[in-house]
């Protein structure tokens, strides 16, 4: 678009909050689910159950992976055909229902199989409304924006992903917090009925969305090309199967998006994961360590938007992959290190044991006994270990007894730890905060959405989506390597280097309608 | 560099299998280890998703070795 009919500040400020706040739900209402998936699993398909184990795996799988891309070939190709308005506004409307209605689902106690059936159906609506909502919000921002400053107006949408999930995992640690004056009671409370409220709260949110886009024009370039009766017919096969065009949509997927996916998702979930499962550290003190090192680098998305209408997308985002290849191995050493007792002297006069006893349930006489072994360390860490044995009144055997450990950092261990995530969470405003320019300017207005949303879906969702199951595979393979993981994202992420830094013509064009 | 770019066209051609082949592998490792419906349901996903996107890197390569994306073109 040239900068004579591109919007006026005043109106592009609106454009992009307005799409922003939207797109920035969508990401809000899909990750709760993923941050809660532990305590969803409980409600709603009971390890008892095989079948429901089996529904667990395919809302986890089929709307992680498949239904992305497949939403972005249904809304792409609406996007294309009828507007970009009114198919990211569908898309919200979508996801805000399905979010909501998974707030509202009986659990399977109450209503049995149904429950995880109805939350299976949801949680698809949830992956194709994500798989259509970005393409056209990108598309949206970019179609309005002047050639010079696209980056950096595109740059907001790219925040959307990390700030919703900022949002989603702040509301979900206030919500378990504030249930009860009581902190164990508070999260019982969450886990029983609370886990709901977050998913709820997503109606009052995408009906303030649905009021804002409401007001919002089509645009311009759009309107230009259906004022004229250029409009494509078939944007599925005109995106897909001629030559021309499937050459750029592949260089897209193989040279950016696929390398870019799994930077995002090992940045700030494998990482989160890790240091949850194997660096041991308390629930809440992961969750707020990411919170902040997000706080502290969702700038960056700006920052580097707005560099790349100076200096070009593809090299920040070729460096963006460089570093994140040749230090993810350095980072993740340095949390092992940073949460590990070994190397530390044990302060053994601190050592508590504390013991509790409670009855399962009102009613029973059977009896949880809990058993925790407190050890400081020097350097302000804690090592809890925990150990939980059931004892019957009938004198049955008891099971064997769950043994779980958690650590807690001491502030100077917390601020380097935050530190490390900083640094990952800022490459992944590195290859990300360009790349909405990037996608929306390898391909004509006509079908545009189409073309762009399938690449960026199976970049995020599968090559992305599939780094904490191929990493944790890795991880069991190879027994003894903690890094073992490591392989897949940076074995995907050179291809994807090499590809996108030969390949991937270096400068910027303008968006020809 | 067009020279290159058409020789490592011959390099995604052969990724694309090799990957396909290591993943079937793989799976049907992981199903013979733990042989329950859910190891089998999202080993098959796997690979059901992968076989187009191994498709597209073939035709990534074969497009790159017939000099698509040389310069200039």
């Amino acid at each position: 678009m040239s900068s004579k009919t591109a919007a006026p500040a005043k109106d592009i400020r609106k454009i992009i909050i307005a799409s922003s706040v939207g797109t920035l739900i969508e990401w809000y209402d899909f990750y709760i689910f993923g941050s809660l998936a532990t305590v969803i699993a409980g409600q709603f398909f009971p390890k008892s159950n095989p079948t429901a184990g089996l529904l667990s795996t395919l809302a986890t799988f089929a709307a992680g992976f498949v239904v992305r891309p497949f939403g972005a070939l249904v809304f792409g190709r609406l996007g294309d055909l009828i507007g970009r308005k009114y198919t990211f506004l569908l898309t919200l409307i979508l996801m805000g229902g399905s979010t909501f209605a998974i707030g509202l689902v009986p659990g399977y106690e109450r209503i049995g199989f149904v429950a995880p059936l109805l939350v299976l159906l949801l949680r698809l609506l949830q992956g194709l409304a994500l798989g259509g909502e970005y393409g056209g919000a990108a598309t949206y921002v970019a179609e309005h924006s002047p050639d010079h400053r696209r980056g950096f107006y595109t740059s907001w949408i790219q925040a959307t992903a990390t700030v919703g999930l900022f949002v989603s995992l702040g509301i979900i640690l206030l919500t378990r917090h504030i249930l009860d004056p009581d902190t164990a009671r508070s999260i019982e409370k969450f886990n029983d009925w609370g886990w709901r409220i977050p998913f709820l709260l997503s109606i009052l949110l995408v009906a303030i969305s649905v009021y804002i886009r409401m007001k919002m024009q089509e645009s311009p370039l759009f309107q230009q090309l259906k004022t004229e009766g250029r409009l494509s017919t078939n944007p599925l096969k005109e995106s897909f199967g001629h030559k021309a065009n499937l050459k750029v949509v592949l260089l897209a997927l193989f040279g950016a998006t696929m390398g870019q996916g799994v930077v995002f998702y090992t940045s700030q979930f494998y990482a989160q994961s890790f240091l949850e499962t194997v660096c041991k550290i308390d629930f809440d003190q992961a969750k707020t360590m990411l919170l902040i090192a997000i706080l502290l680098a969702t700038p960056f998305f700006v920052v580097f938007g707005g560099w790349s209408d100076k200096v070009g997308r593809k090299w920040i985002m070729m460096i963006g992959m460089l570093l994140a290849i040749a230090t993810y191995p350095v980072l993740f050493r340095q949390m092992l290190s940073i949460s590990s007792p070994d190397g530390r002297a044990e302060l053994s006069d601190q050592k508590e044991i504390r013991t509790s006893v409670a009855f399962i349930g009102s009613s029973s006489r059977d009896l949880i006994r809990t058993s925790s072994t407190l050890r400081h360390y020097d350097g302000g860490l804690l090592v809890t270990e925990t150990q939980k044995d059931t004892v019957f009144a009938s004198g049955k055997a008891a099971a064997k007894p769950v043994v779980t450990a958690t650590r807690t950092l001491g502030s100077g261990d917390y601020w380097k730890m935050v530190g490390v995530l900083f640094l990952m969470v800022v490459y992944v405003t590195m290859v990300y905060g360009p790349i909405a320019a990037f996608l929306v300017e390898l391909f004509p207005t006509r079908i545009r959405y189409t073309s762009m949303s399938l690449p960026y879906h199976i970049g995020n969702g599968i090559f992305g989506g599939m780094t904490p199951f191929i990493a944790t595979l890795l991880t069991t393979i190879t027994t003894g390597n903690k890094l073992v993981g490591l392989w897949y994202p940076i074995g995907v992420t050179a291809i994807c280097l090499v590809i996108g830094a030969l390949y991937i013509p270096s400068r910027p064009r303008g968006l020809e309608a | 560099m067009n020279i290159l770019k058409r020789l490592l066209g011959i390099i995604w051609i052969t990724l694309g299998p090799v990957v396909l082949y290591w993943l079937i592998r793989t799976g049907a490792g992981e199903i013979a280890k733990n042989p329950t419906a859910n190891t089998r349901v999202q080993w098959s996903v796997f690979i059901l998703i992968f076989i187009p996107i191994v498709v597209g890197l073939v035709l990534f390569g074969y497009y790159s070795l017939k000099g698509e994306y040389d310069n200039g073109k």
